[in-house]
């Protein structure tokens, strides 16, 4: 049974909580309301000392898959660090 | 190597800054293949674009090769910038101005221009 109600930005954030456990900001936005196009905010000391293409390389890492499978139609990625 | 991907090298090798998108600089087909267009033309930046959606394949080679899963890719002078968000991001904070000065030469503007280069037919 499909599953009622179900947000479409819950298994990203799952998954950015999974390789961000330590973040002090993460958030999954459905920017269109349509479930494919999302803004994603993720503030983590991973990020320190890395290049802002590193940055994002993490997140699309643990992105990979629904990036890979279509369910993120369009991704937009806003890093910070914590200090 | 693949011919497609030899290429897709290239072009990332050879054009000052190479924009893998969604459509062409005249038609652009997607929001962040445009968001990038404009970083690139606010910062006075030649832009050789190339279709993706040409062809599936580039698609597939491209990630291959540059590790960067989603379109629009912007190259300068061989390295990988990033999407749109940081083109954007480097746009508004000066950072992108610097780094076509450095990579192409203070003067890069005066070869500014903007051309498509299709991967089917042979460069």
């Amino acid at each position: 049974m499909a599953s009622i109600g179900r947000v479409p930005t819950q298994p990203l954030q799952n998954l950015l909580e999974q390789a961000f456990p330590d973040a002090t900001e993460l958030s999954v936005e459905d920017r269109t309301g349509g479930g494919d196009h999302f803004q994603v905010t993720v503030a983590s000391p991973r990020f320190a000392g890395l290049a802002l293409i590193d940055q994002h390389r993490l997140v699309n890492e643990a992105l990979a898959e629904p990036l890979r499978d279509g369910t993120i139609h369009e991704l937009r990625i806003k890093t910070k660090g914590t200090e | 190597m693949t011919e497609l991907r030899q290429r897709i090298q290239d072009v990332i090798e050879k054009e000052p800054v190479a924009v893998f998108m969604k459509g062409t600089p005249q038609f652009v087909m997607c929001g962040n293949s445009d968001r990038v267009l404009r970083a690139l033309r606010e910062a006075g930046a030649p832009v050789t674009g190339v279709d993706v959606l040409a062809d599936p394949a580039i698609r597939q080679e491209l990630s291959e090769i540059s590790g960067w899963p989603t379109i629009p890719q912007v190259f300068v002078k061989g390295e990988l910038i990033g999407g749109a968000d940081i083109t954007q991001e480097l746009a508004a904070s000066g950072e992108l101005t610097r780094v076509l000065e450095e990579k192409l030469g203070p003067d890069y503007r005066s070869s500014a221009g903007e051309r498509t280069v299709s991967l089917l037919t042979p460069a």
